[in-house]
């Protein structure tokens, strides 16, 4: 891995960056689900939000990152903060935000981890991706649109009926009456 | 770029968001985390169309988000719903379904 990190085709820049936003999404993942401010929990939600969308643009897909502003960091996490603010009488520090047997979660999320690690490491171990070229960067949000448009038409209009239902569904739960 | 460094860290991604479905009680807290695991998959299927050079990576990431966004509104309708019924969101008093 380090010989492979030390080849001359490995952008530096963008390692550097990778490893920059990736701590910073992992520290924010890691209060979203050990913090005991719900607030606070959503905020740290917007890190690892802002930094898959980073990841986004350094994986050269601009489109889905710019959707990923507007849709989540956006909407959902307004959706979240009333979601919050409308169940909870009182804001700030709540010490039984978890489960008796929460600790549970920590080896099964250990084991998980460990074998997953194993897998990918196993099967990509020195695997370097190879940068795109200018011309195909340039064309990616083009052929983004030949593909929604083209190949996966009948899926994006099944889609928009999937969105349809959930705003009637979720606009007839949460009516008053 | 190493392609291993995307899928790590979607793997840990994926992982604190399951031990955050299983920890917290408040409904509110678990769709958070269900919110990660959906991020950590797109990332995934984002690494995997730059590895290969193929869009439909993207168009699949799309559609995860267009899916979430659809998941997290009827989700927060339903804890609404539970919490102007029991005014309580906390997941381990709703038993009334339990055999």
């Amino acid at each position: 891995m380090i010989a492979a990190f030390l080849a001359a085709d490995v952008n530096v820049a963008q390692n550097v960056g990778f490893y920059i936003m990736a701590a910073a999404m992992l520290m924010g993942a890691f209060r979203v689900v050990t913090s005991d401010n719900v607030v606070h929990a959503a905020l740290w939600l917007v890190v690892v939000l802002g930094g898959v969308a980073a990841q986004y643009i350094l994986a050269a897909a601009e489109f889905v990152a710019v959707s990923q502003v507007l849709v989540y960091i956006g909407a959902v996490m307004v959706l979240f903060l009333f979601g919050i603010m409308l169940t909870r009488a009182q804001l700030g520090v709540e010490p039984e935000l978890n489960n008796d047997g929460w600790a549970i979660g920590i080896p099964v999320a250990l084991l998980m981890f460990a074998m997953l690690a194993w897998v990918l490491i196993d099967e990509y171990r020195g695997q370097v991706i190879t940068d795109l070229s200018g011309e195909r960067i340039a064309t990616s949000t083009q052929r983004l649109s030949d593909g929604y448009l083209g190949d996966f038409l009948v899926p994006l209009i099944a889609l928009s009926f999937v969105l349809l239902a959930a705003a009637i569904g979720s606009i007839v739960l949460a009516r008053k009456d | 770029m190493l392609a291993v460094n995307f899928l790590l860290l979607s793997a840990a991604l994926f992982c604190i968001g399951v031990f955050g479905v299983i920890a917290r009680k408040n409904a509110v807290m678990v769709l958070m985390s269900v919110e990660l695991i959906l991020n950590s998959v797109n990332l995934n299927l984002i690494a995997f169309s730059l590895m290969n050079d193929d869009i439909d990576g993207q168009v699949f990431a799309l559609f995860v988000v267009a899916v979430a966004a659809a998941e997290v509104g009827v989700g927060l309708g339903m804890v609404l719903m539970v919490y102007r019924n029991r005014r309580s969101i906390s997941l381990d008093e709703l038993s009334e379904m339990k055999g």
